[in-house]
């Protein structure tokens, strides 16, 4: 069987992926199992300079899901390289660089800086709903998406991932923009915007107010979103949201992904990632399938 | 590697005061690594619709068997009270108290409320420890005679005076400072206790540590979800309750 795919010229051992802010940077889940094997691990948000995060609650379960004001906590790009990227070099898992910014130029520094170091590929967040400048911002308006892409574009030297924001009327546009815009590949979803209430002290539960809603609760709306984007861009897609077993997995390669990532599901199983890709195995072996890359895009509509 | 994923056999479950459960769960491997002050973090049942696991301390070691009680409050623990069989249990995590055999002659160790159950396990492990344990009233005494057993005095407190002595065992704790020479305080319990536990024992000049309570995620430091505020400046600015606590060191912390 094999699981290994590329993405932009990439090749990934297999296709999962850690999501970006749900693994840090390897070093917890990596005492837990061998790092090799997952395909990539996408890095917690960079941002340019460090960034000290939103105040506590920072997170909150709701039904299926789980809500999440981080802010973007980091020690900032600077020290990513210093510190992170020899510790992330001594696994075959390639490195994915998210980076998120609050002006034009952020992206422009974090990705020149990047792309002169040993990482794999780029992912532009820009669609964080926990930051107050740029952000969610950038993220929403179909022209910003194809300007800041065209824009970045020019200082990344590696391929460069755009990370759609869900939170928009119609993502095939965003999608569109960003391919026009010259993104190597696109990931979604990020959060969908959400909040929680304590009625008791009526009060929300976060801090910040609002926050991003993942788990498995938003598993159908990401679906829709990868299949939109699929028959509407010629990119490769990493599809994420609410995946926790192999079925969603599958799921997520029918409806057009060539990779996926893996986030809030870690938080319940700390062997998410491992046990999807096997689960994931175990279907192409019953369904007869050699390549795992055989499957994207495979949904039948009659 | 200190922390693993574990199938522990639930052993019994009982409920020692109104919607305070008892729980005694059985992993010889758990068991042995749990150090006071550690936490458990749990599954507490359908996985899809509750995504996160719920941390509880670990209250008592005996063998190969680990003790932890809790308060029902919502969903997770309404559903943790209906398991049976085998509970799915991430653990043990954190960075516990400081407990330097021999170092500290004459501990105080003080839980008020939720925060009274993880102090037996530490009380267990000191010598000479004077313990204050507070709760909201007689109901809600637990743990009585096994903090007898394991402290060379206790003074339980009821914040209604319906049993023990009436009040904080914080104001016991201040009015033995008289006669006593604490050298470290251990405070456990809900924050307003450990602000309070916290101003005095700097006032007074004594080492304390207290153990803090925050909203996690994946619980083994990763997703930086658990913050508290800390004296440091810039991204030392939150630390994580889940791996640099939910011990810390009274100073370090902002309350
Ligand atoms: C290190 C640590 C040790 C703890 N030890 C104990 C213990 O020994 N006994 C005990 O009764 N309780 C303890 N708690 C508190 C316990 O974790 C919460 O009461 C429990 O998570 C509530 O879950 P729920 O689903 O019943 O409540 P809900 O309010 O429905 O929970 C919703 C979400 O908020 C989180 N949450 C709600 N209240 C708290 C809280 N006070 N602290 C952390 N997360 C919270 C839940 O984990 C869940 O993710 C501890 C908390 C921490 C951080
Ligand atoms: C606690 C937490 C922190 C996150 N931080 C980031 C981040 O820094 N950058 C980013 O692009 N996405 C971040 N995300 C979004 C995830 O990468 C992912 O897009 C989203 O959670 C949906 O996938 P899931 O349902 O599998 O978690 C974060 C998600 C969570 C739950
Ligand atoms: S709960 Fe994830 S870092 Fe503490």
């Amino acid at each position: 069987m094999n699981m290994k795919v590329k993405i932009a010229g990439v090749e990934l051992n297999n296709p999962i992926i850690a999501a970006s802010g749900t693994f840090g940077f390897g070093h917890e889940y990596g005492e837990l199992y061998d790092l090799n094997e997952v395909g990539a691990i996408s890095v917690k948000g960079l941002t340019k300079a460090p960034r000290a995060g939103n105040p506590p609650p920072r997170i909150t379960e709701t039904p299926g899901g789980v809500l999440n004001s981080v802010g973007l906590q980091n020690p900032g790009v600077d020290a990513f390289i210093e510190k992170e990227i020899p510790f992330l070099r001594q696994y075959s898992c390639k490195i994915i660089a998210n980076m998120a910014g609050s002006t034009f130029e952020d992206y422009c520094e974090m990705a020149e800086k990047l792309s002169a170091v040993d990482v794999d590929m780029l992912e532009m967040n820009i669609s964080c709903p926990n930051v107050k400048a740029g952000g969610a911002a950038f993220g929403t308006n179909p022209d910003t998406v194809f300007e800041i892409t065209k824009t970045v574009r020019k200082y990344a030297k590696l391929p460069l991932i755009v990370k759609l924001s869900p939170n928009v009327s119609d993502i095939t546009e965003t999608a569109k923009a960003a391919e026009a815009g010259g993104a190597d590949a696109l990931s979604l979803i990020n959060t969908l915007t959400g909040m929680a209430i304590d009625i008791k002290t009526k009060r929300p539960i976060l801090a910040n107010v609002i926050g991003g809603l993942s788990g498995p609760c938003v598993k159908p709306v990401a679906l829709r979103m990868v299949h939109q984007v699929y028959n509407s861009v010629n990119l490769p897609i990493i599809g994420m949201g609410g995946i926790s077993n192999g079925t969603d997995a599958v799921e997520f390669f029918l409806a057009g992904s060539a990779a996926v990532q893996v986030g809030t599901a870690n938080f319940t199983d700390p062997y998410a990632c491992v046990r999807i890709r096997d689960e994931l195995k175990e279907y192409m072996k019953a369904e007869n399938i050699a390549n795992v890359s055989d499957l994207t895009g495979q949904l039948i509509v009659d | 590697m200190s922390y693993e994923v574990y199938t522990c056999t639930l052993e019994s479950q009982k409920e020692i005061a109104p919607n305070i459960v008892e729980a005694w769960v059985v992993n010889a491997e758990l068991a042995a690594k749990a150090k006071p002050g550690q936490f458990l973090h749990i599954q507490c049942g359908d996985a899809t619709s509750m995504p996160l696991r719920r941390p509880i301390s670990i209250c008592d070691v005996q063998g190969d068997r680990v003790c932890f009680i809790y308060e029902v409050k919502g969903r997770g623990t309404k559903s943790l009270q209906q398991q049976y069989g085998e509970l799915d249990i991430l653990g043990p995590v954190g960075n516990g108290f400081t407990v330097d055999n021999g170092k500290y002659k004459c501990p105080a160790v003080i839980g008020g409320g939720i925060g009274v159950y993880p102090m037996l396990f530490l009380t267990k492990q000191l010598k000479g420890a004077v313990a204050y344990i507070g709760f909201r009233n007689k109901d809600l005494v637990t743990l009585e005679d096994e903090f007898n057993k394991a402290a060379d005095s206790v003074t339980l407190t009821t914040d209604d005076g319906s049993y023990g002595v009436a009040g904080f065992a914080l104001e016991e704790l201040k009015k033995d400072c008289e006669t006593k020479q604490f050298d470290i305080i251990y405070a456990c319990g809900p924050k307003g206790m450990l602000r309070a536990v916290k101003a005095f024992a700097e006032g007074a000049g004594i080492p304390c540590q207290l153990s803090l309570e925050e909203r996690m995620g994946c619980g083994i430091g990763a997703c930086l979800t658990c913050s508290c505020e800390t004296t440091h400046e810039g991204t030392d600015k939150y630390k994580r309750v889940c791996r640099n606590g939910p011990v810390f060191w009274s100073e370090e912390v902002v309350l």
